[in-house]
């Protein structure tokens, strides 16, 4: 056996990838592969599954009441990860144009409300925007610039803003880490060559930050769209996106051969941006190496 | 200099300097919009009444109802016992993978090693979640629970719970080990393999001091991220089973009261410390790389 390991480095390799690897392939792949199947099973009363193939489940994903509440997830994903950009973007250059000691304590501080729980992050956005009682309306009343509350709670507003305050750390990092390695060489190059401040930044930071904006994109974006907390609290039961009909499919109508269904499709959108990512992000990559 | 330019010359000094300060202020409103929020819901959580957003004394009571809460301190305990024993079994397993990738250049199918290892970072938790309830329903297993007594309480945790908590984990410990291995300075291992340390020796007393950091760091990371999980523990728990995130989703539902805002300020202390620890782990890091050259 010692003879074998040391004549074979492969055989090594395996043996300390065999653990983790068979962990993943027990309680991950065959799981994700239950789940594909489950996907072409018809449900039966019980809340299980009859041994028959069909399409209907991914049919149903297209009856409008299911595909409505997937473009609304769509819609939410994309208008997260859109303000994720607009408001990080800024906040991004600012801390990377900060001298070095400033810097590194801003992005610490970046990072002490993204290690705090989720729930808790959402749970405090609750507080906050609920209409009748949610501290926002209530201290604009007491001081009287409006009469009646505002709808902050209970719909896309509410749904978006606890995903973005969520997930926009995940959006000024990679945007942080590609506009801090820009040689400021380039940007004094573009000022003598009489570029003004918005060409400079659009014909040279921008493209050059371009690998973290895309990188940021995707990281808002694939978690908004699986979003479950959020919409569950802040959507106060008005508003579902495809994780709560997911959840439902599950733990409530025990329908899972079309919970399956939503979830496979779920994924494959997610599958698609990620190769989107790698593509522009790898041909990005290259351009910014000038 | 004509008054003219000399005036033009000013303006655009202000104008630079207006810009300026726009941009800072701009920075502190970015993260007044973070900690905001948090910072309110610490503040009400030493509130002397039922409301949440109308201020009426300080009081402690909030904190001396939860402990007295039977369930949430069952709950606490769950939340920690699950995140110790997950973080154990995927820090050891994690790093072990890690040497694999990182170590070994070309083996059969590295790639798709490679790729199970990741997908569990890019996969959403909500689906990992009902991979594992479906996985778990249909093989019967897991379910069972793990009896252990700690401070006076009763636990009864899944298997199942552990399990799922393992699989995500193990990919960012691999992940965070492997960074880590990737700086090191291999020519340190051949050093000592050419004075005769046999691999076994070469390993503990070189390679694991060395990527300790990494493996710190991952383990922190692993045990955060535990002690974080709602989705995947609300359903691959079963009924009756709570952690600490799993309970608090439970009281939001049932209405908004100070003593959520307790139990979430207890939530944040944990995170506090978690990332102090981290930022300890992340400073041996660089400490050691110095000290070996």
């Amino acid at each position: 056996m010692n003879d074998a390991l040391r004549r074979y480095p492969a055989l090594r390799a395996w043996l300390l990838l065999a653990p983790s690897f068979l962990w993943l392939l027990l309680f991950f792949i065959i799981p994700l592969g239950i789940i594909v199947v489950y996907s072409f099973l018809q449900r039966d009363v019980y809340g299980g599954v009859i041994w028959e193939w069909t399409l209907d489940n991914y049919r149903r994903v297209f009856d409008p009441l299911y595909f409505k509440t997937f473009l609304y997830s769509l819609w939410i994903a994309f208008l997260t990860a859109f303000f994720s950009l607009l408001f990080g973007y800024p906040l991004a250059y600012f801390i990377a144009t900060r001298p070095e000691r400033i810097r590194n304590a801003l992005v610490l501080a970046l990072m002490i409300p993204f290690w705090t729980n989720f729930l808790v992050r959402t749970y405090a956005w609750l507080t906050l925007l609920r209409t009748n009682t949610g501290l926002i309306n209530v201290w604009l009343m007491q001081w009287g610039i409006i009469d009646k509350p505002l709808p902050l709670f209970g719909n896309t507003f509410a749904i978006t803003l606890g995903l973005v305050y969520g997930w926009m750390p995940d959006m000024i990092l990679p945007i942080y880490a590609a506009l801090e390695q820009i040689d400021h060489r380039l940007l004094e190059a573009a000022e003598d060559l009489y570029a003004s401040g918005w060409q400079v930044f659009r014909r040279v930071i921008w493209p050059l930050s371009l690998p973290g904006v895309v990188a940021g994109t995707m990281l808002v974006f694939i978690p908004s769209l699986g979003a479950f907390v959020t919409p569950a609290i802040l959507g106060g039961g008005k508003r579902l996106m495809i994780g709560n009909v997911i959840t439902n499919q599950f733990l409530g109508a025990h329908d899972w051969p079309f919970g399956s269904a939503l979830s496979v499709l779920m994924m494959a959108v997610m599958l698609l941006a990620t190769l989107v990512y790698f593509r522009t992000g790898g041909e990005r990559a290259g351009q910014g190496g000038l | 200099m004509t008054a003219a330019a000399a005036k033009a010359a000013r303006q655009h000094r202000t104008r630079h300097w207006l810009r300026r300060g726009l941009f800072v202020a701009y920075g502190f409103l970015g993260y007044a919009f973070f900690y905001l929020p948090i910072v309110i819901l610490v503040i009400f959580s030493f509130n002397d009444s039922r409301s949440v957003s109308k201020w009426s004394g300080f009081t402690l009571r909030w904190y001396e109802a939860m402990l007295q809460d039977h369930q949430i301190m069952l709950a606490l305990w769950n939340s920690v016992f699950v995140a110790v024993v997950s973080t154990l079994i995927a820090t050891v397993l994690g790093t072990l993978a890690a040497l694999a990738l990182e170590r070994y250049r070309r083996f059969p199918a590295r790639l798709f090693a490679d790729i199970t290892l990741y997908l569990p970072i890019i996969i959403p938790d909500i689906a990992m979640a009902i991979m594992l309830l479906a996985f778990f329903k249909l093989s019967g297993i897991g379910f069972q629970t793990w009896k252990v007594h700690i401070a006076g309480l009763r636990l009864a945790v899944p298997y199942s719970v552990i399990i799922g908590h393992v699989a995500f984990n193990i990919s960012f410990v691999a992940v965070v080990v492997r960074a880590r291995l990737a700086q090191m300075d291999r020519t340190l291992d051949e050093a000592a393999q050419d004075l005769y340390a046999t691999p076994w020796r070469t390993f503990w007393r070189v390679t694991l001091p060395l990527m300790m950091p990494g493996v710190l760091g991952g383990a922190l990371l692993a045990f955060t991220l535990s002690l974080d999980d709602f989705v995947i523990t609300f359903f691959t728990s079963g009924a009756g089973f709570n952690t600490l995130p799993v309970r608090v989703f439970g009281m939001i539902r049932k209405g908004v009261t100070p003593k959520i805002n307790a139990v979430s300020s207890l939530m944040l202390g944990f995170s506090l410390l978690l990332v102090t620890l981290a930022l300890l782990a992340a400073r041996g890091n660089q400490d050691r790389k110095i000290r070996m050259f």
